[in-house]
């Protein structure tokens, strides 16, 4: 964990950023796929350091922001239940669904429980025999190999009383989605680099071909970031558009073939809904048809749970790059972490959140007052 | 691929009231804050109480005493570094003393569960005298209840305290001013860490110990080298950036942080890069924070380095006239962050 130290080291920090400010031209709009590296441009001013013509736009790579609110609400009616356990990572207990939170499904005696892996809830359900224990089992290509391993072990040591609410997502068809809409700006991406350690490079060639853009492969220190900017914009200025590992410390070009393989097992691709940007073709996974007993949807038959969803919040624009989270209307009025209109106001990772926190330098801010303190 | 419309794009209704108490209520957060503000101080009225302190500064009979209570929840009952008895004594005691005051008397209140072990019982008592010892405090009166099995953790707390406040000595965020400095007598974190650990039986690789200590000895070395300080605060739950928080606000001053000097052990470092929290947000038990005067910052740091409890101590940042109420963090890499009050606990994050 030294390293925690090194990639933040405020002189080769500088001369990275000598180097990129040596290297641009023009503006450039890069986006960073993942929440993580949103939360640590914000938290380290990466975004003011930079020079003006470079931009970033910040993706729609938090996990809690994109989770759909069908699904929210399907975890709020089976943890309210009171023969399960429910089972989440923490963040996800403030996420609002259509009325209430899991905070408040807890508040009214709902067993919800903040767990740091899916097999400390397989190790609750070994525990309570007589009880349904449920994980939330959301997430990009990083959290679902995990998960998968766990409904493969509850399989294998004959624990009849796990299941998984799935509602994981995977990265390229989002990058897909996003370069296909007519309002797009986005001309490279900082690929998330964990994502790349599980799934490898392989999907992105195609991409970075189809759409011409530079795809650079980063990770989540504020070197890492800066690196990894500083190669997408020698790219775009050079006019390259190739698929670039700008984080070789944990990601390997195949990836991790072990967690490919428990996935394509254990899940299956599937449409899936993302919350502010809408459905978007093969861009999930599901159990697969020999897992079903492991699905809480079918367990729970949680079909006809219907969502409610106010017309204020902005949230999509801001998931696709279109518009600054300062930019809506009800940012740091009627929308802040304290009463969120949308989940990327929820989430520490996003991006409304992390200006929320990191920018607001005024009671209620307006875009004048989100500059840097002089 | 359809192309993506976003003019439909909607999300949920917002959650602006909570019907019921939930966790974050007692998280020391904006929670805990609206709690207090919109029930506990308008039905009980009364101006001390306005104030919002840890303790309360009072006068009976013409002498200045401060008077504070605190409960104490924490699960596991022992924890690498201390248990609930130590921070029972040091808890009640740390917020006198952020009052000037030198802790004298302490009421503690038992609510025990039935069922739980008598050795475990004795154990935190034993931790309780001791601690009381150590601290120079005398645990004078207390109460014991019984609750049923499965309606508490094996041993709830409630101490109270009393103590005098020297002459001369005023210390409250509203003397705060600006061209103040901060200083934070030690390493931040230790407590919530070592806890956290203990409790979701996580491993980061060394043993992080509790920092639980009384601090009365301390802010009396402190006041030794002047009775002017402005405010102190021990920064427990909500973590340091909660303690500076409430004093921007209180004091209706900037506070400006050089993020590089706040000083975090690495050890909790690495746990909280690992869970995704802030140490800035994690609790401690046996540290505070001091508000000086400028002329006056030396020498009560030299003061501090010198009392065992202050030996890592550090400026870490002054007070300003720009963004009153309002905590700016300055990082290592030269950007500025808003440092705000969490909300209610800190949660871990997914990835």
């Amino acid at each position: 964990m030294k390293y925690l130290e090194e990639f933040q080291n405020p002189e080769l920090a500088r001369r990275l950023l000598d180097e990129i400010r040596a290297t641009v031209t023009r503006p450039w709009a890069l986006m960073e796929v993942c929440g993580g590296q949103t939360h640590t441009i914000i938290r380290h001013g990466i975004d003011q350091l930079l020079p003006d013509e470079v931009e970033l736009i910040h993706g729609p790579g938090c996990p809690v922001c994109v989770t759909p609110l069908e699904v929210i609400d399907k975890a709020l009616e089976i943890a309210s239940r009171p023969d399960v356990i429910f089972c989440s990572f923490g963040d996800m207990l403030r996420v609002p669904g259509s009325d209430r939170d899991l905070f408040q499904v807890r508040s009214r005696g709902g067993d919800v429980r903040v767990v740091y892996s899916p097999l400390d809830a397989l190790k609750i359900a070994q525990q309570n025999p007589h009880r349904e224990v449920v994980f939330f089992g959301i997430g990009f290509e990083t959290t679902a190999p995990p998960n998968a391993m766990t409904v493969h072990q509850a399989r294998k040591l004959g624990i009849p009383n796990f299941s998984l609410l799935v509602s994981h997502v995977r990265v390229p068809p989002a990058i897909e989605a996003i370069m296909t809409s007519p309002s797009c700006r986005v001309q490279a991406f900082l690929a998330a680099g964990h994502v790349c350690s599980v799934m490898g490079m392989g999907e992105y060639p195609a991409l970075a071909d189809r759409f011409q853009v530079p795809i650079v492969v980063t990770g989540f220190e504020p070197l890492d970031i800066l690196e990894g900017i500083r190669r997408t914009v020698r790219q775009l200025e050079r006019g390259e558009h190739t698929v670039d590992n700008a984080y070789p410390r944990a990601v390997r070009s195949e990836g991790n073939p072990a967690a490919q393989a428990m996935l394509a097992d254990v899940f299956e691709v599937t449409d899936r809904s993302w919350r502010g940007i809408g459905t978007i073709p093969d861009s999930g996974w599901r159990l697969s048809e020999r897992y079903r007993d492991y699905d809480a949807e079918y367990r729970f038959s949680v079909d006809g749970i219907t969502t409610r969803e106010p017309a204020a919040c902005r949230s999509g624009e801001v998931l696709q790059g279109l518009i600054k989270p300062h930019e809506c209307e009800a940012f740091g009025t009627a929308c802040t972490p304290r009463s969120p209109l949308g989940a990327t106001m929820v989430s520490s990772e996003g991006a409304c959140a992390a200006y929320y926190l990191y920018r607001r330098l005024g009671p209620t801010p307006t875009p004048q007052e989100a500059s840097p303190v002089a | 691929m359809p192309t993506v419309d976003i003019s439909g794009w909607t999300c949920p209704t917002p959650l602006r009231d909570q019907p019921r108490v939930v966790m974050g209520h007692g998280g020391g957060g904006a929670l805990s804050a609206e709690l207090v503000q919109q029930i506990f101080a308008p039905a009980f009225g009364g101006e001390i109480l306005a104030q919002l302190g840890d303790s309360a500064a009072v006068s009976l009979g013409g002498v200045r005493l401060a008077f504070t209570t605190d409960s104490y929840v924490v699960r596991p009952l022992f924890f690498p570094g201390g248990c609930i008895g130590d921070l029972a004594v040091n808890g009640t005691v740390n917020d006198l003393a952020m009052s000037g005051a030198r802790a004298a008397y302490l009421s503690c209140g038992f609510i025990l569960e039935e069922g739980v072990e008598m050795p475990v019982v004795a154990g935190v008592a034993d931790a309780m005298g001791a601690a009381a010892r150590a601290a120079g405090v005398e645990v004078a009166t207390g109460d014991t209840k019984v609750v049923e099995a499965g309606h508490g953790d094996g041993v709830y707390l409630n101490t109270a305290g009393i103590g005098l406040i020297p002459a001369g000595v005023d210390l409250r965020p509203q003397r705060v001013v600006p061209g103040d400095v901060v200083i934070v007598s030690g390493d931040i974190g230790l407590h919530g860490v070592a806890i956290m650990s203990v409790r979701e039986g996580l491993e980061f690789g060394v043993e992080i110990e509790s920092d639980c200590a009384a601090l009365g000895g301390l802010v009396e070395s402190m006041l030794a080298v002047t009775p002017d300080l402005h405010v102190l605060r021990d920064p427990t739950r909500g973590g340091l950036a909660a303690a500076l928080c409430e004093i921007a606000t209180a004091s209706a001053t900037g506070i400006v942080v050089q993020e590089r000097a706040v000083p975090v052990p690495s050890a909790v470092a690495n746990a909280c890069a690992i869970l995704g929290l802030d140490p800035m947000y994690v609790a401690n038990e046996g540290k505070l924070v001091a508000f000086v005067p400028r002329e006056h910052a030396d020498a009560v740091l030299d003061a501090m380095r010198a009392h065992p409890l202050g030996a890592g101590a550090r400026i870490i940042g002054e007070t300003v006239e720009t963004h009153p109420g309002m905590v700016v963090a300055r990082t290592p890499l030269g950007g500025t962050r808003v440092v705000d009050l969490p909300l209610g606990e800190q949660l871990p994050r997914i990835c």
